[in-house]
């Protein structure tokens, strides 16, 4: 087999790998499904008549922000792992190993994948049966689903240079929930951005979860952007892309401590 | 097999690291099977074994997923991955707990595994960096057979070890090393004729007296017996130097709190090379 042929075979193996241990941490799947269907219930049922979304209902407004922040929150599994995997020792016997050195990391974030789109799914369930509807034509809808799990596979990469700099999963878990979400809270994604004090307006407008969160429901709900879809693929692969080499970097550090 | 034999903080583990090319050594060069560690990594990585102190298995895998996911590592494809994963749960005793979540397995069991996976390519050198720290007696003993009959089957060893009894049984040379200097080497036997074989220890009834205690012991034993804080102890042979130390020391008038005969142990070792106890080196490193 070439390098590349056992580049690919490698990051599979891993890959199934993940994917095996997240069926078995139940504790892992509940983050995935229930957690993000009772941000939706919470938002849907609790918040969502105190918020005033002029154009739309609530419910058409809030679930393409819920999908975004939820996709975001993704690739927590693979911070959680790398972590642990580092804590336990596992990180040096694939180092020992004669296998690609980058696998390690592209099997993480190609499992959190396929994890992704299963809550992709049940998330979008849950939305259609409290009343969400989309209101535009299949090709719109499944550019928004690709569109989705593009920014989460971004994320992935994010949650893997957390998990390799954090000092345990606790830490792990901390950085990413003590950061990332108010990232997410200041953007479009719940409220109108309009409806914050003058001086918040701008850190929202210019965040980039706003613009994830407009491409999304300019494809889902045909809300007016302007070049909010290819600005938000882009930031995708840019994060993709640094995040990328900073996690590869870190990797190479960490693991020859 | 090579026993690498020295208190925490020796360097032993920063070796081990170095030789299995997870890291890059300051200065210096070291070669495995004639591959340099440092600019052929890949061939030495894929003629080597690693068990390291943790019991680096996958929890959430069984026994055989885990030495599969080793083997398709090794690029061993599929169906022969598989086929070694259970020749070595065999091997190791663990073929009932194969396919059972390795959370469940009980401490000794994962040192098995662990070491059953640094095997699964069959390398021709394997580095064991205190496999059976932390272990029971039983344990110890079952994974010590394991390597006696990979040795035996022509294996290479490197073994790091803190109880100098593990490195006695199973090596055929032992290295001391201290602050990461290899301080002594040789067959074990040479090693313990230095240290003295057998020792009589005599704990002081009154410390102070130490200094006259040694000289009333001086004649009686094969070397210079040595004080620490009222507990004198000298390499003896022979069953009658119990006795005779006694009537000695009675004649000196020192009373005697205990005295014992006892095999060479690590600190021994120590005491005997370095003139200081390894507890000493311990928390110097710390």
């Amino acid at each position: 087999m070439s390098a590349a042929g056992y580049e690919l075979s490698d990051t599979w193996v891993l890959a199934s790998r993940s994917v095996k241990r997240i069926a078995r941490q139940p504790d892992l799947l509940v983050g995935y499904t229930i957690q993000p269907i009772m941000f939706v219930l919470l938002f849907v049922y609790v918040f969502g008549g105190a918020i005033s979304t002029p154009g739309y209902s609530y419910v058409d407004y809030l679930i393409p922000g819920i999908l975004v922040q939820s996709i975001v929150f993704g690739g927590f599994a693979t911070a959680l792992g790398l972590s642990d995997d580092l804590k336990k020792g596992l990180m040096d016997r694939f180092r020992s190993l004669p296998m690609s050195r980058s696998a390690v990391l592209t099997g993480r974030t190609f499992a959190d994948i396929s994890t992704n789109t299963i809550q992709l799914v049940v998330m979008l369930a849950v939305g259609l049966a409290v009343g969400f509807r989309f209101t535009t034509e299949i090709p719109a809808i499944l550019g928004g689903i690709a569109l989705l799990l593009l920014i989460g596979y971004a994320f992935s990469w994010v949650f893997a240079f957390i998990g390799l700099t954090a000092s345990s999963p606790e830490a792990a878990n901390a950085f990413g929930f003590t950061i990332l979400f108010p990232v997410t809270f200041v953007s479009s994604a719940f409220v109108p951005v309009e409806s914050m004090p003058s001086w918040l307006q701008p850190v929202a407008e210019h965040n980039p979860f706003t613009t994830m969160v407009d491409a999304i429901r300019h494809l889902f709900i045909d809300a007016p952007v302007g070049n909010d879809v290819w600005l938000a693929a882009l930031w995708s692969v840019a994060i993709a892309v640094v995040f990328g080499a900073l996690a590869i970097l870190r990797y190479r550090r960490v693991a020859s401590r | 097999m090579l026993g690498l034999l020295g208190p925490n903080g020796a360097g032993k583990t920063t070796a081990v690291r170095i030789l299995a090319t997870l890291l890059k050594p300051d200065r210096g060069s070291a070669r495995v099977a004639g591959f340099d560690v440092v600019r052929e990594p890949a061939q030495v990585r894929a003629r080597i074994g690693l068990a390291g102190q943790y019991a680096a298995v996958d929890e959430n895998l069984s026994g055989s997923e885990n030495l599969e996911m080793v083997g398709r590592l090794y690029h061993l494809g599929r169906g022969a991955s598989r086929q070694r994963a259970w020749e070595l749960l065999d091997d190791f005793d663990l073929a009932e707990a194969g396919k059972r979540l390795v959370r469940t397995y009980s401490g000794g069991m994962r040192r098995r595994l662990d070491l059953a996976a640094a095997l699964v390519a069959r390398p021709p050198i394997l580095f064991l960096d205190e496999p059976t720290t932390g272990l029971d007696l039983r344990s110890r003993i079952t994974l010590w057979d394991a390597l006696e009959s990979l040795v035996t089957e022509g294996t290479t060893v490197l073994l790091t070890t803190q109880y100098l009894d593990e490195a006695d049984r199973l090596s055929h040379r032992i290295a001391v090393v201290d602050h990461g200097v290899v301080i002594a080497e040789g067959a074990p036997d040479e090693l313990k004729r230095r240290v003295g074989g057998e020792r009589l220890e005599i704990r002081l009834a009154d410390g102070s007296v130490a200094p006259t205690a040694v000289g009333a012991l001086a004649a009686l034993g094969d070397g210079a017996p040595s004080a620490l804080d009222g507990l004198v102890s000298m390499p003896v042979s022979g069953g009658g130097t119990v006795a005779d130390a006694v009537r000695a020391l009675d004649a000196a008038g020192i009373a005697i709190g205990d005295i014992a005969t006892r095999q060479p142990t690590l600190d021994d070792v120590f005491l005997t090379l370095t003139g200081r106890a390894a507890v000493d080196a311990q928390e110097e490193s710390e």
